[in-house]
């Protein structure tokens, strides 16, 4: 009788300790199944799919190891959409940047109006508002070779040769960074316009008894207080922009010939058109080893912020 | 015990019951129904199940490219629907990948007569798809802008047509004679307003069922698109030009001619009321006298191989394909019957739509994408080369040859 009462407890204490350490996986359970289901297991089944000839259109696909990388990265077209892609990719996030940060001053800017800053502020948050498809309608019509954007640069005598600017191989992967640059510049504008916001007056007070103008105001305290907002969207920006794939697809196809083929594009042209599904998971592999680079910086970076 | 019995007894006669009597539902992917009068097709479906109570038809109806990526998926993950609609141009991969049935033992076991059947679509002598409703592709003209050109009649040979377009293009006044969509995005353009000049004049792209882009036939016809491009006769914008934007420069007065479906006549009526407008046959090249190609689209119908209901399935197939049927269906949507013996009247009461029935009549339909591999594919790698073409970076030779080389890796 009292050999019995005195395992009880010991058997307790330790189903209480089992519990105590698996509790945390429990709590994490959810998430890590949902992350194995719709994360983990598309990639395993992408990247063993780029290892066959052909699936899915196969009923008997056969292993070819990297057959299929070998024959994307032999291949010109993906070079020039990679190339168009990083073109298109840093030009939109440099600009992104540029333009954002420059309407966020505005918008913080002591000297606008209130009644005209809400104006400007809900002019510029418009690109934003749009979905791509309604965009990409938008700029087909306005870069039509009749459209509004030819109609008044010949009004002001800046042209009368109205260009092609979506279907002209010189103009048309610098007219479609042109619009991506228009929709994606509100995201930076009020992430920046929120840090700028944070900016403690003091700092710019005490730079001001020390006797410093507007310029070494802005690149000694706004830049440094803003800069870990800036590297973060930039960082964001680039790996969704490497992505890209609607606007693209219904403005131009990634034509006119390959001048706006871009990673997406090919991608999709090898698994939809051509039905090739292997090389399309290859490229879509390789997209994805390049946006884990950028992804790679980002998580550095969040860790030696935090 | 006994009341346990009878109650089982009751209960398993109730089920078999219930189980016999429930109708079997069968689902129909296709692009038709929002391309029709609201609710017309579904009207359709309704006496369908009218007339066959035991089976349901379930429609799963979107856009064209959204059918067709639906039907690309489905098919590879076995999970297409019973009765498909299908595009010519995606007949052999479905086909070669087993996602749709071979129809011949069903159209046996029916005693079918294959004969009413205006073009069954055959791959390895098996056929696949039936077209249910086909729509011609003739030249439309602006009557009024022919006029004031001095023109009085559509041209009928290339030298007219090339003609007809210098009279007709004034880039001052932004209008001009022919206009040409090569957008890579959707490539028909190669097919409707490029090959439609090669199959105008009873010329062919293949030979043998196998490529054969760098014939005389062809090569004549991308020097002829490139003589219009080069002296400026095409309206601009063609690289990134979709078919909707021709139609649209049509509907406007910018584009006098263009090449486009009979389906579009009501909705460039709708579009521009006051438009004056006619259709004839495409030009042939010179001298040619013989029967002229039409280019047309199909909507096809077809089975699917993983269907566990192919008979129903087979049911609605010979339904929308039988005389009556038939004949109510393409004249809601204004096209020519698949089955040799509909009698629509839809072109009966209209001019335009008469003077397409002639053109219809007297040509003979072309298409020689339709069952093709890779169809829309082969259309972007022609549309690729022609584009270089026009770009002034190659000669129509080399865009035919290099087309050829391209297209030969995919037969």
């Amino acid at each position: 009788m009292s050999a019995r009462s005195q395992t009880k407890p010991v058997h307790t204490m330790t189903t209480l300790k089992v519990r105590e350490g698996f509790a945390p996986y429990l709590y994490q359970a959810p998430t890590a199944v949902l992350m194995a289901v719709l994360l983990l297991f598309p990639i395993i089944t992408v990247v063993r799919y780029s290892l066959f000839d052909n699936v899915i259109t196969n009923k008997h696909p056969v292993f070819v190891g990297l057959a299929n990388y070998f024959n994307i990265l032999t291949n010109e077209v993906f070079w020039t959409s990679l190339f168009n892609t990083l073109f298109f990719t840093v030009f939109s996030v440099v600009f992104h940047l540029i333009i954002g940060l420059g309407f966020a001053l505005l918008l913080n800017s002591k000297v606008v109006n209130s009644i005209v800053k809400g104006l400007l502020r809900v002019f510029y948050i418009m690109p934003w508002v749009f979905t791509v498809t309604i965009i990409a309608i938008i700029w087909r019509l306005l870069l039509d070779p009749s459209g509004v954007v030819n109609y008044v640069l010949e009004a002001l005598n800046v042209t009368n040769t109205r260009p092609e600017w979506l279907s002209s191989t010189e103009l048309a992967l610098f007219a479609l960074t042109f619009v991506n640059i228009w929709a994606g510049y509100p995201f930076y504008m009020v992430s920046l316009l929120a840090g700028l916001q944070g900016i403690p007056t003091e700092l710019y007070e005490a730079a001001e008894i020390d006797g410093a103008n507007e310029a070494q105001k802005f690149w000694s305290i706004t830049i440094p207080q803003l800069s870990p907002i800036i590297l973060s969207i930039a960082m964001l920006d680039f790996i969704w922009t490497m992505q890209v794939f609607p606007l693209v697809w219904m403005t131009t196809g990634g034509g006119p010939i390959h001048a706006t083929e871009v990673l997406g594009t090919f991608t999709y042209k090898q698994a939809f058109a051509s039905y090739q599904f292997s090389v399309a998971s290859a490229c879509a592999v390789i997209i994805l080893v390049i946006s884990l680079c950028m992804a790679f910086f980002y998580v550095k970076h969040q860790k030696v912020r935090d | 015990m006994k009341k346990a019995f009878i109650l089982g007894l009751f209960l398993s006669l109730l089920s078999s019951f219930t189980l016999s009597a429930a109708p079997v539902t069968i689902e129909f992917i296709q692009w038709w129904a929002p391309e029709l009068p609201a609710g017309a097709f579904r009207a359709i479906m309704d006496d369908f199940e009218a007339a066959n109570p035991g089976i349901k038809v379930n429609l799963v109806s979107g856009p064209y490219s959204q059918t067709r990526d639906q039907i690309v998926t489905g098919a590879a993950t076995g999970t297409l629907s019973d009765v498909v609609g299908l595009d010519g141009a995606w007949v052999n991969d479905l086909a070669k990948q087993g996602a749709i049935t071979n129809l011949d033992p069903l159209m046996a076991a029916d005693n079918y007569d294959k004969s009413q059947i205006a073009a069954i679509i055959k791959l390895n002598n098996k056929s696949y798809m039936f077209p249910v409703a086909s729509f011609v592709y003739p030249l439309f003209v602006n009557l009024d802008l022919l006029k004031a050109a001095g023109i009085d009649k559509a041209p009928s040979t290339r030298s007219e047509f090339i003609s007809a377009a210098r009279k007709l293009t004034s880039a001052g006044k932004n209008q001009y004679g022919y206009v040409l969509p090569l957008s890579l995005q959707s490539p028909n353009g190669v097919q409707n307003d490029i090959m439609s000049w090669v199959w105008a004049g009873g010329k062919s792209m293949l030979k043998g069922g196998k490529p054969d882009l760098t014939n005389p036939d062809v090569i004549s016809a991308l020097k002829f698109i490139q003589q219009l491009y080069k002296e400026g006769l095409v309206s601009p914008g063609s690289f990134a030009k979709q078919e909707q934007d021709k139609v649209e420069e049509f509907v406007n007065g910018r584009v006098a001619m263009m090449v486009d479906t009979l389906a579009h006549i009501n909705m460039i009526r709708q579009r521009n009321p006051n438009l004056n407008f006619a259709v004839s046959a495409v030009p042939a090249p010179d001298g040619y006298t013989g029967a002229r190609g039409l280019p047309y689209a199909a909507w096809g119908i077809g089975i699917a191989e993983n269907s566990t209901h192919k008979a129903e399935a087979w049911k609605l197939v010979s339904y929308l394909m039988s005389p009556a049927v038939n004949s109510k269906l393409v004249s809601i949507a204004h096209a020519f019957p698949g089955n040799v013996k509909a009698t629509p009247d839809w072109f009966a009461n209209d001019a335009l739509f008469t003077k397409g029935f002639e053109i219809f009549k007297a040509g003979r339909l072309a298409n020689e994408f339709t069952g093709l591999p890779v169809a829309e594919d082969l259309m972007r790698q022609f549309d690729e080369q022609i584009q270089t073409m026009l770009d002034g970076k190659q000669t129509a030779e080399q865009a035919a040859a290099k087309a050829q080389a391209s297209w030969m890796k995919s037969f």
